[in-house]
């Protein structure tokens, strides 16, 4: 196991996942095998090969400054649990 | 004991483009809630960024305005935490790989001296949206109108020993990104913040200390008391035995108070990661270099310009030129009117007095660049006395109306400069003034000009205050020498 069940449940809460001992303790066997098999790709030699930022060795397009949207905020809404004035309305977060 | 402040900036600027960094949402500021965040900026699922070319072009003009190096390929990564303003539920942000390298900016203090200032790196990022926590039956209302627009974030190495040069260099970058016109510098709209990073030390020493973020100061003012302020707390933390805890705080500038945000003890565990949406971004030495030879007048040369062309005075010059908003006023008033140290007088004087009153910057100025030199042009043809272009200032500025001409005409505050007219006032009135004439005519060089006002007065009274002092003074001269 590379890592631990405490590790699983860490992140969920960093993501703010809601997970079960039950389910986290079957992610904590899946991603071990995941990172097991990272591992194993560690084994390779990559001594003065610059890290990729991204699988394709490929250039960002980038798009003109235009606005291009329209305001389709109450098709948006429509799907959210709870509005008002526009807002989106969610758990209070305040410190 | 002697102790030394130690003070770095983070600062984040909105840049001015039309759109955000990756939607084709609309950055207008004010627009109703929500209105301008579209599924991109939502975060909704299967939605890719495309990123937008005038960021970057931006935030490669402030990169050449502080001689700093471009990176010419950029990478974006993902910052990852959880805030119900940020949708995505991570920023899209740059660290290893920023598009701005080390440059730095020269400062000048009020001492006379200047001082650099380095700059770590400036890095390109989004904007979360904003979260609002009154009054929704216990839960918090979320805009998402800024989320994703784009940002340049710049950071200072920790180089400044006082508010006062943090207060400098915060201005001078504020004067950098306006004059570049890459932001718009509304401060009070949230389009510049700083964070200020605060230690202090034992005189001497070098080792740093244990160092505070204080967040999101959004005017140089507070910049400057939020400073103060957390100097003092940490030095007396410590000279009672204390020491300080590295923790963000809070500064609430109209109560001039502090405290820190509650610590979460998972506290920038970010895990960052390069984006897997976005690839990383190139420019060649071409690009750059056309983007160099655009760059518009930066604050140094335009101070420098205005004294060699206009013949202004340093502080004139230099409050002038800081900004490109005054700046283009002060040049558009001087074209108009072809009189730039009235300009500057008027400018510095009555208006910057009235825009410092409605704590405003000279965009929201009232009086037009054109008004005020039409103003200027009637005090140089004699048709206003000082007095006199002051009440047509007042009424340019409270609106009630818009042409100086008008102005004058409706308020009778035309001098009279007719000699003719003018004489056969002084004549009158010093007919019914001969002992003040014999008093005169007997005092010495030094008493004789106390003794004018004596006739001003009267003579001001008789033209209802419309006669041309300057005029009056002469002709008064003249008659009384006689």
């Amino acid at each position: 196991m590379s890592i631990q069940q405490s590790d699983v449940e860490k992140i969920a809460h960093l993501a703010r996942l809601e997970v079960s001992a039950e389910q986290a303790q079957r992610l904590t066997k899946d991603l071990s095998n995941i990172l097991d098999l990272v591992d194993q790709l560690q084994a390779a030699k990559t001594d003065g090969i610059a890290p990729m930022a991204h699988p394709m060795d490929a250039e960002q397009r980038l798009r003109a400054d235009t606005v291009t949207e329209t305001n389709q905020r109450d098709a948006l809404q429509s799907v959210a649990p709870a509005v008002e004035n526009g807002l989106y309305l969610v758990p209070k977060v305040i410190e | 004991m002697q102790w030394e402040t130690v003070i770095g900036l983070e600062i984040h600027v909105q840049l001015a483009t039309k759109s955000k960094i990756f939607s084709g949402s609309s950055t207008t500021f004010g627009a109703e809630p929500n209105t301008q965040a579209s599924a991109v900026d939502l975060a909704m699922p299967g939605m890719l960024p495309v990123a937008n070319e005038q960021a970057f072009r931006y935030a490669i003009m402030f990169g050449l305005a502080i001689d700093a190096e471009i990176n010419k390929r950029s990478v974006f990564e993902r910052k990852n935490y959880f805030y119900p303003d940020l949708p995505k539920g991570y920023q899209t942000t740059q660290l290893a790989e920023p598009i701005v390298g080390a440059g730095h900016v020269d400062v000048q203090l009020s001492d006379g001296s200047s001082k650099r200032i380095r700059i770590h790196h400036a890095h390109l990022e989004e904007d979360a949206g904003k979260s609002l926590h009154e009054d929704f039956h216990g839960m918090s209302g979320i805009d998402l109108n800024r989320a994703g627009t784009p940002l340049i974030e710049i950071v200072t190495e920790p180089d400044m020993r006082n508010s006062e040069e943090a207060v400098a260099c915060a201005r001078k970058l504020h004067a950098i990104v306006t004059s570049l016109g890459i932001c718009d510098g509304e401060m009070a709209q949230g389009s510049m913040r700083f964070d200020v990073n605060v230690s202090v030390r034992p005189k001497g020493e070098d080792k740093l200390g244990t160092r505070t973020e204080t967040k999101n100061l959004n005017s140089f003012r507070f910049m400057e008391r939020a400073i103060k302020l957390e100097v003092e707390r940490q030095i007396e933390l410590i000279e009672d035995g204390g020491s300080v805890t590295q923790e963000t705080r809070l500064y609430d500038g109209d109560k001039h108070f502090s405290r820190a945000m509650r610590s979460k003890e998972e506290a920038n565990d970010y895990r960052y990661f390069p984006c897997p949406d976005l690839l990383p971004v190139v420019f060649d030495d071409d690009y750059i270099a056309r983007i160099k030879a655009d760059l518009p007048e930066l604050p140094d040369n335009r101070q420098a310009r205005f004294i060699e062309q206009y013949g202004l005075s340093l502080y004139d010059a230099s409050i002038l030129s800081a900004e490109a908003n005054m700046a283009s006023f002060f040049e558009a008033v001087v074209k108009a009117c072809d009189d730039a140290k009235l300009a500057a007088n008027w400018i510095l004087g009555e208006l910057s007095a009235r825009l410092n009153s409605e704590e405003q910057s000279v965009s929201a100025s009232k009086i037009s660049a054109v008004q005020l030199a039409a103003l200027i042009k009637r005090i140089k043809d004699n048709t206003l006395s000082s007095a006199g272009a002051k009440k047509v200032f007042e009424a340019l500025w409270n609106g009630e109306n818009n042409d100086v001409d008008a102005i004058i005409e409706a308020n009778g505050l035309k001098q009279v400069s007719d000699t003719g007219a003018l004489e056969k006032l002084v004549d009158e009135v010093l007919a019914g003034l001969p002992d003040q004439i014999a008093q005169y005519q007997e005092a010495d060089e030094k008493k004789r000009k106390k003794l004018m006002g004596g006739f001003m007065g009267p003579l001001m009274k008789a033209s209802k205050g419309q006669g041309n002092p300057k005029l009056f003074t002469e002709i008064l001269i003249r008659k009384l020498g006689e």
